[in-house]
């Protein structure tokens, strides 16, 4: 595993930098949510996106993909995450897109990859039920009742699905009512009983409230179970990762043009030596979250990697970027002063991406006492 | 390729048979080895044995040229020895300043002569170095000292005092930075001297460190004559060869925390363990469970950043500042472990010597109380994080200091 980038990596590095540079940057979240844009996101970009090849990075050429690895792809996310970019890319790639690669079900596989692909499908993953991640695998209430044939009905209620409106496959974590078997199900968005309620928070992200009121599905619907949902919330954890230190790294150069422009008593503020000092932890901190995600990314694209190994390199990951990035934009707003405050200045939508992220797979101590299990205390 | 497989079968089978089998499986650290000198305490005397052979072949300074007494190896060629090495898991033949900090800034900015005179000495062990660089006055700012050396015809006459100077009392040659131009500014009027410790004037004394451990000396100067040809990089060009040095050192450091650094989550837990106990598998105290993962994770992050510094440097990539981070954050890495490993004992950690306190736990103890020193030695805290902030950040000079 070499902690650096090849010549290809870099060259996927830069054209994502180019990408997201040209399209606005923060700009363009904030017009999204002022015009209260019903997509939440750029149908235009995600085209793009598949154009690139990127929603294809860490699939394997005979499913239409690209070959490439996690590793690639958290270098896209990474600058995704620069901008606050709203778009599902994670949620399509690495969890709809890892619960369908590593499933069992070679039907929906077929049915579905090839689209996620190439940009017509929008997928995300419903398994949250509580507002703590609490258990590993996460408590789950819906269940899925035999419906004769090897069919099944589902029934249940998940909350902070990502794109859960703008979703064209859902993957649904369900028990199964006599086995109380945890299973992963893909569910059309436009099935029968699926019922959508889009959440407004605070990052402006969309999100979305998903029902189940008697969802029928047939029997290769199933892509697996707890072992299944736990690699795709791991793969994703590692994303989200990848995405919290390009935010976490743009908050900080913003906060560092402001200490070197803006002046009190005669000169910059940037050179009085408390403010350096409390820069320069951070910048120590940024430095050690890089090399958690890159690492973690190149043990998810490990072959046959267990599940505890990776497990504890996405919680590695999780853990620091989670802490830091929470750290970096509250410093953030601190140091920007009274215009942090405000409403028209980008910094505050940096400290709220961060609030989400933070708790969205599980929060660092939950990563933390994680880690902890793995080890064996 | 094919010349390096050839040059790691002959390196093997030369191993094989004359590495001193009594050392084979005792790799030691950078700390405890053969420090050579004039007054050298072997551990046994095959480790004498050991240093002769390797010392002949070049061996103990493998990348230095061959003309200075080195081994002329390649980097590939050396990478080969030391796998080799690693192999039969021998201790380095020979560890010291000399190696690693002087030896390089004479390679860098040394003449000819000095090269000649200095370099094989170092190589074959027979002298020990020690760096005089901080003064009572002079600690982070370090370009204020004071250290006189006046020019009286081809020699200089030193008078003052270095102080922190470590192992002074076991070491043959100082290199030291001295004031030669009082009138300039202050980094303009230093020179760097190498100085026999072996002159009338020179003397030493350890100084007790709050651990009861004595690893610093100051070293008193009093009208010691030292030769004009042994100023290094020229006169008055003392700060800039102290600059390259520094490098040297604060990347040793912080090799030095990566490794003490390891195996943290499997003491503290077994501490834990002890002290504490399990319940249903895990440890009971939540709190305490917390701190050791907290630990563990910082630990794995940090070897990581290690590793990605290493593999940058090799593509190419370098960070920038690397040393400062790795000193930061490794040496505190390093003190919140040996604090909790303290904490953990509870009045099991509050032995000081002798009977009543397991001799480990005693051990413990003086390494939490050393480990305070680690954020001030080599450059503080404070002042690697100027650093950051200047040369990587760049954040604006000239506020309050």
């Amino acid at each position: 595993m070499k902690l650096a980038l090849t010549e290809d990596q870099r060259l996927i590095k830069d054209s994502a930098v180019t990408l997201w540079k040209d399209k606005g940057a923060v700009r363009r979240l904030r017009s999204l949510r002022d015009t209260g844009d019903a997509t939440g996101f750029s149908r235009e970009l995600w085209a793009e996106l598949a154009g690139l090849g990127w929603l294809g990075l860490p699939f394997p050429e005979e499913h239409g993909g690209v070959g490439l690895g996690v590793t690639e792809l958290c270098l896209v996310l990474e600058e995704a995450g620069r901008t606050l970019a709203p778009e599902p890319l994670l949620a399509t790639t690495l969890l709809a897109g890892s619960a369908l690669l590593l499933g069992d079900s070679d039907a929906a596989r077929s049915a579905w990859l090839p689209g996620l692909i190439a940009g017509d499908v929008v997928g995300t993953l419903a398994w949250q039920e509580r507002a703590r991640r609490d258990d590993d695998p996460p408590s789950c209430a819906a269940l899925a009742t035999p419906a004769g044939d090897g069919a099944v009905m589902l029934h249940g209620s998940k909350r902070e699905v990502v794109a859960g409106v703008q979703a064209d496959l859902v993957i649904v974590a369900a028990q199964h009512s006599e086995t109380r078997e945890l299973g992963l199900w893909a569910v059309p968005g436009d099935a029968a009983g699926l019922l959508r309620t889009p959440l407004s928070r605070i990052d402006h992200f969309p999100c979305a409230r998903v029902e189940l009121d008697g969802v029928r599905l047939s029997e290769d619907a199933r892509l697996g179970g707890a072992a299944l949902l736990a690699s795709a919330l791991d793969r994703a954890t590692i994303g989200l990762a990848a995405e919290a230190l390009g935010a976490m790294s743009a908050a900080f150069e913003l906060t560092l043009g402001w200490l070197r422009e803006r002046r009190q008593f005669g000169v910059p503020i940037g050179s009085f030596q408390a403010l350096q000092h409390r820069a320069a932890r951070l910048y120590i901190d940024l430095e050690l979250c890089r090399s958690a995600v890159m690492a973690a990314a190149r043990t998810a694209d490990q072959p046959r990697v267990s599940a505890a190994v990776l497990g504890q390199a996405a919680s590695l990951a999780a853990a620091r970027t989670l802490d830091t990035f929470l750290r970096v934009a509250d410093e953030a707003v601190q140091l920007h002063g009274g215009v942090g405050m405000t409403d028209e200045h980008d910094i505050g939508f940096y400290l709220k991406r961060a609030r989400v992220v933070a708790s969205t797979f599980g929060d660092a101590a939950w990563h933390r006492d994680r880690w902890a299990r793995l080890a064996g205390y | 390729m094919a010349d390096l497989e050839t040059f790691r079968a002959e390196v093997r089978a030369w191993l094989e048979e004359r590495a001193p089998a009594s050392l084979r499986g005792r790799p030691g650290d950078i700390f405890h080895g053969t420090w050579g000198g004039r007054r050298p305490d072997f551990e046994t005397p095959d480790h004498e044995r050991w240093l002769a052979m390797m010392a002949e072949r070049g061996w103990t300074a493998p990348t230095w040229p061959r003309e200075y007494g080195g081994g002329g190896l390649s980097r590939e060629q050396n990478a080969v020895l030391q796998s080799e090495l690693r192999r039969l898991r021998m201790p380095a033949p020979l560890i010291g300043f000399g190696l690693v900090m002087i030896g390089p800034t004479l390679l860098e900015f040394g003449s000819e002569e000095q090269k000649r005179e200095h370099l094989p000495p170092i190589v074959r062990g027979e002298i020990r170095w020690c760096q005089g660089y901080s003064e009572p006055g002079s600690g982070s700012d370090l370009a204020s000292l004071q250290l006189s050396a006046v020019a009286d015809g081809d020699r200089f006459i030193l008078n003052g005092q270095k102080i922190w100077t470590s192992y002074a009392d076991a070491s043959d040659w100082i290199f030291c930075l001295v004031r030669t131009d009082p009138g300039a500014k202050k980094q303009s009027g230093i020179s760097f001297i190498l100085v026999d410790m072996a002159t009338p004037g020179v003397t030493t004394r350890p100084i007790k460190l709050i651990s009861g451990a004595s690893p610093f000396c100051e070293v008193f100067f009093d009208d010691v004559p030292a030769l004009a040809r042994d100023v290094v990089g020229g006169l008055n060009n003392g700060w800039t060869v102290a600059k390259a040095l520094l490098r040297h050192e604060r990347t040793m450091v912080g090799e030095i925390f990566a490794r003490s650094v390891i195996g943290g989550e499997r003491e503290l837990l077994g501490l834990a363990r002890t002290a504490i106990g399990p319940a249903e598998g895990r440890l009971w105290d939540p709190l305490v469970r917390d701190r050791i993962v907290q630990s563990a994770m910082d630990e794995r992050a940090f070897m990581l950043t290690v590793q990605r510094i290493q593999d940058a440097a090799r593509a190419g990539q370098s960070p920038g500042a690397e040393s400062s981070i790795l000193k930061v954050y490794g040496t505190e890495l390093n003190q919140r472990r040996r604090e909790l490993a303290v904490e953990i004992a509870g009045a099991d950690g509050l032995g000081w010597e002798g009977a009543g306190y397991d001799p480990d736990a005693l051990a413990r103890t003086r390494d939490w109380l050393r480990s305070r020193g680690n954020t001030i030695e080599g450059g503080t805290t404070e002042i690697q994080l100027n650093i950051i902030a200047k040369h990587v950040l760049g954040l604006p000079d000239g506020g309050a200091r």
